[in-house]
């Protein structure tokens, strides 16, 4: 389903920096993985590149069957419908209400009026916000926004949901819950990607867990329990 | 694009222009006075060109025959003339009526001096065809011609003022393309100003839809529709002001300028808004179309 081989990143600024060295890891359809590290370990940079927006120095990514190194330009739309992403700081447009933010992931892929009045009441249900559906972004709470992006990421049915830190700007209570969620999504068959540095949840999910290090792959563990 | 994302992109787009209200309101201002400017060289052109093809009117080629020229040769000599693309009109004063002519013009009232010449026509060698052109420009071409016609004695022409009508002519269609092509590049770098600062404003939200799979005409379509709409607003207001200010302009310069009026008339009104409605639209609409288009390039690297 993902798979990179032999992945390296490097920024230049000045001097090199390598933002990933040799990656080298898979990642099957179904899954629910974590991938952990320190800031500034590359676990970002693993995420832009998994949504093509940035391209490896050197080795291949593979998603879905689709190498990403040979993919065009005008391609990459068609391929980012089909991976649902969450970051940290929620993205959510703030002139506009939870229904329209929702709807907006469908307006870009043109589906119809009819569709959308369909499926964004069925996502905000399945979220627990449909009775908040004409609030604006700026009224709700953080859990709740990251409820919303979390809504828009699945409403085109991705086959992958990529989460980069979905909990870092959330309490307790809401962190448990968006990870209650995501897990409920991975186990409807939605491969799930969490990029995080709170051990705590990793040890209290007992899922996959990839450590990174200075950008390398230290550890790729089936669980680690408490 | 499906009818409701066009409808979704245009309501935007407008919501584009009234987010950045300020900016907008100033594109569309110097939008606005380019294409007045526009539409007053416009108007000024056209008015001048009447005035010029009026004066070009009485510029007009004398043919004189040989004293010798048979009726056949002179005959020749106008059908040669008919046929030239750049003769407007022309006629055959024979000598008679050149002297007629003369007494009127020279004696006047004192028409007994004139009798004095009694049967006598002193201008008996200057039948002749004078001849009207269509251009000006295009007179000395006429007169080489005519110069090397059979039966052709001497072939009179004002060239000083052909000459100073056609310069003229030609410096004022300069001088208005260099004042249009200053304006036009004026308000696409206006254009390009206010949708950079739409793309500033909204550079979190086009990253947000470029992350969700949007293609970059879905992107593009907004600040298209918002470049577009300020150009349209930009020239129906001023072709408004100029419509309505004509007439008026007219009567005032008609009034101020007795001496003008009395020489030609102004282009009507109608006449004038034929040719600047449609292309102080496509002005407009142009302009804001590739003042977009150029900032999306440089800007968005969608």
């Amino acid at each position: 389903m993902i798979e990179l081989s032999h992945v390296s990143k490097t920024y230049e600024a000045g001097v090199k920096a390598h933002a990933l060295k040799d990656v080298s890891l898979r990642i099957e359809s179904g899954e629910f993985v974590f991938i952990v590290g320190d800031s500034g370990a590359g676990k970002s940079t693993l995420i832009k590149l998994l949504l093509k927006e940035l391209t490896p120095t050197e080795g291949s990514i593979v998603v879905a069957g689709r190498d990403l190194n040979r993919m065009r330009h005008r391609e990459i739309p068609e391929y980012r419908r089909k991976i649902g992403c969450v970051f940290q700081d929620y993205r959510l447009l703030k002139d506009r209400n939870v229904y329209e933010n929702v709807a907006f992931a469908m307006r870009v892929t043109d589906a119809s009026k009819k569709q959308i009045k369909r499926r964004v009441p069925q996502m905000l249900s399945r979220v627990g916000l449909a009775s908040k559906y004409r609030s604006l972004p700026g009224h709700l709470s953080g859990g709740e926004q990251q409820r919303v992006a979390i809504a828009r990421a699945l409403v085109n049915h991705p086959k992958i949901l990529l989460a980069d830190e979905p909990t870092g700007n959330l309490d307790g209570h809401n962190t448990w819950e968006i990870m209650k969620l995501l897990n409920e999504i991975n186990q409807d068959g939605t491969t799930v990607v969490v990029v995080t540095h709170d051990m705590e949840i990793v040890r209290a999910m007992n899922k996959r867990v990839i450590t990174i290090y200075k950008g390398a792959v230290v550890s790729d563990e089936e669980e680690l329990s408490s | 694009m499906r009818l409701s994302s066009l409808g979704y992109n245009i309501r935007q787009g407008f919501k584009n222009i009234w987010r950045n209200k300020m900016f907008s309101i100033a594109s569309i201002a110097t939008m606005a006075a380019c294409i007045f400017l526009f539409g007053l060289f416009y108007a000024v052109t056209v008015n001048f060109g009447g005035m010029l093809k009026n004066a070009e009117k009485g510029v007009s080629v004398t043919v004189y025959f040989d004293n010798n020229a048979t009726q056949d040769e002179i005959d020749d000599i106008g059908t040669a003339i008919s046929k030239r693309p750049e003769v407007r009109s022309y006629k055959f004063v024979s000598a008679d009526e050149a002297w007629s002519e003369f007494q009127k013009s020279y004696f006047g009232k004192h028409k007994d001096a004139a009798d004095s010449f009694a049967d006598d026509n002193p201008l008996k060698d200057m039948a002749n065809y004078e001849i009207y052109l269509k251009d000006v420009s295009k007179q000395s071409a006429l007169v080489s011609f005519l110069e090397k016609q059979a039966g052709v004695r001497e072939v009179h022409q004002s060239a000083a003022t052909a000459r100073t009508l056609t310069d003229f002519n030609s410096l004022v269609q300069l001088i208005s393309m260099s004042i249009v092509i200053i304006l036009i590049a004026v308000a696409i770098f206006l254009i390009n100003n206010t949708v950079t600062v739409g793309i500033s404003v909204r550079r979190e939200e086009i990253g947000i839809m470029k992350l969700i799979g949007a293609k970059d005409s879905f992107v593009r379509a907004p600040f298209i529709v918002e470049g577009v709409t300020i150009g349209l607003i930009g020239s129906v207001i001023p072709l408004v002001i100029l419509y309505v200010m004509y007439g008026r302009i007219i009567r005032y310069v008609a009034n101020r300028f007795n001496a003008l009026s009395n020489m030609f008339a102004f282009a009507p009104v109608n006449s004038i808004f034929k040719v600047l409605i449609p292309v102080s639209l496509v002005l407009g609409v142009g302009i804001g179309y590739i003042g977009s288009r150029l900032t999306l390039k440089k800007h968005l690297h969608v």
